[in-house]
């Protein structure tokens, strides 16, 4: 038994994996949240999901964060079952919910304290988890929660979730609404995270950070659609893909669109990405080179 | 070419902190026009000056043809405005949302009628006239936000991050639409966090620390900053932020 599961997750260096889901389907009502999610992830690895509002990400993470119960399916951190072990799970994950859920009236480091406490540790005990974080938000430690800025929130939040030391950590879409400069710094933090051992679940909608993560899972609808290393999405594109531009874009892809070629013409940036059915032709005058896909065209191309 | 919005030193302060410092800026009719900045740049704050929500500690400047300072209630009526956080009402029925959007812009009621049958056609929704809005998968939500903004034919519309979240063939049909209402003439003023959407603005401005420290046509933006994308742009000068988000 043992060797055959070995063989099956050959890819985390011979460990089991530390998530596994199997089969996991919720409907809520007629609404079919998640459709049969099967997937596993290995000890420390940065496992993105990524997909738009409404895919069923939130309702993912919080069966595995024991919030929540599947219609069917099963699953494990750890080895632990989620509906028989959650009391167990709870102490080895730390989880931070897409909204904001510290106590506004408290302050910065009583919301640390109290989470601290319910754990039964202190923040000087763990101090070294959260430094790099927690740092950045000390100055403002007697500010109440309710009263800080987006980011700093963020970093309150993610503080709370690390300070009894998870061995996985969950994140449901921590840099929505975050600009560029702070999102890169996020995901600075999570690399740092993850040189400590520590597993990382990620949910995101912006599809530039997938390149970012050790493998990522493309979801929308409640299903998978794909599962890989980011770089085995792309090189799995199945079209050649050229992007092409002209003094007006918008025209140009109006014009594309007439051509019964084109299999696919869409805005990307500067330019348009474009797909032929057969031979690439293009309009006397454009700009075009062919280009290697990104996650964002692989997302586009499987919903197409 | 008329300027739909003209302002001059534009300035908030709270207190000692001064939110938005002397901004001056002009968009023109049927521009798109990227408003850019880190959170807490002062970008909302601005914007909450433009529409007239706000009163000016500094500054002047006309939208949609009105006086910022005097002219605040014209102003609102003149707009359209849609944000990701706020734009349609849950509870009420897609028509119900329209008609009552309609009702506050002070069209009236034959207008509403047929620019409800009209936006339905458009969008392809005539099955969801009864629909709640809340059981609309996002996309669809803020396609009809953002017709509905529009729907009194303003002279500029407000754009505040309407994409996020959303896949991306809806991000994309989003803007589509914005295209097209540009080439009605609708100046569209619009937020975003996805750096590749600044790139389908006309113009684009950048805020760091409450100052507008960049303004010109992405092409120009990028040979100014040596940059393949905006996304280099934009880190090259939010970085330099001093201010402390607080």
């Amino acid at each position: 038994m043992e060797a055959k599961n070995n063989s099956q997750f050959s890819i985390f260096n011979s460990q089991l994996p530390i998530v596994n889901c199997q089969s996991l389907s919720l409907a809520y009502g007629a609404v079919e949240a998640l459709k049969g999610i099967t997937f596993s992830v290995g000890k420390g690895e940065i496992f993105g999901l990524i997909g738009p509002d409404g895919a069923g990400k939130t309702s993912l993470f919080r069966i595995l964060a024991t919030l929540l119960l599947a219609d069917s399916g099963s699953a494990s951190m750890k080895g632990l079952d989620v509906v028989k072990d959650f009391k167990k799970i709870r102490r080895i994950i730390g989880y931070m919910p897409g909204r904001f859920s510290l106590y506004p009236d408290l302050s910065v480091e009583e919301n640390l304290t109290f989470f601290a406490t319910i754990f039964g540790t202190t923040i000087r005990e763990n101090y070294d988890t959260i430094r790099d974080i927690y740092k950045q938000i000390e100055p403002f430690k007697t500010r109440r929660a309710g009263a800080l800025s987006g980011g700093m929130k963020q970093k309150l939040a993610l503080s709370c979730a690390l300070i009894h030391k998870p061995e996985i950590l969950i994140l449901d879409e921590p840099t929505t609404g975050v600009d560029p400069v702070s999102r890169k710094e996020f995901w600075d933090i999570l690399k740092t995270l993850k040189s400590q051992g520590i597993t990382i679940l990620v949910s995101t909608a912006y599809m530039d950070e997938a390149g970012l993560c050790d493998r990522v899972a493309l979801i929308q609808q409640g299903s998978i659609l794909t599962i890989d290393t980011p770089q085995g999405i792309t090189a799995a594109y199945p079209h050649r893909l050229y992007a092409v531009s002209s003094a007006d874009n918008y025209q140009l892809l109006n014009e594309l669109r007439k051509n019964p070629e084109v299999r696919s013409a869409y805005i990307f940036g500067e330019a348009l990405h474009v797909c032929f059915s057969g031979e690439p032709i293009f309009p006397e005058g454009v700009d075009f080179n062919e280009i290697a896909a990104s996650v964002e065209d692989c997302f586009i191309e499987k919903l197409f | 070419m008329n300027n739909v919005i003209d302002v001059k030193q534009l300035t908030k302060r709270f207190g000692n902190f001064t939110a938005v410092d002397h901004i001056s800026f002009e968009v023109a009719e049927g521009e798109i026009f990227g408003f850019l900045g880190a959170n807490g740049a002062g970008k909302t704050t601005a914007i909450q000056m433009l529409c007239g929500i706000s009163k000016p500690s500094e500054g002047n400047g006309t939208v949609a043809g009105y006086d910022i300072l005097r002219e605040n209630e014209k102003i609102k009526r003149n707009i359209g405005y849609m944000s990701q956080r706020f734009s349609l009402y849950e509870d009420l029925k897609v028509w119900e949302n329209i008609r009552l959007f309609g009702g506050i812009y002070g069209l009236k009621d034959k207008e509403i009628a047929e620019k409800t049958d009209e936006l339905l056609h458009r969008l392809n929704f005539e099955g969801e006239h009864n629909s709640l809005v809340r059981y609309l998968p996002l996309g669809w939500k803020q396609k009809l936000a953002f017709s509905v903004a529009i729907l009194h034919t303003p002279k500029i519309v407000f754009l505040d991050e309407p994409t996020g979240g959303v896949d991306p063939i809806m991000r994309r049909q989003f803007w589509e639409m914005i295209f097209e209402a540009a080439s009605r003439g609708i100046t569209v003023f619009v937020t975003t966090h996805y750096m590749d959407e600044a790139e389908y603005c006309d113009r684009v401005s950048i805020m760091v620390d409450g100052r507008i420290d960049a303004l010109d046509s992405p092409q120009t933006l990028k040979k100014r900053f040596r940059a393949d994308t905006m996304n280099d742009v934009f880190h090259q000068l939010a970085k330099k932020a001093k201010r402390m988000e607080n």
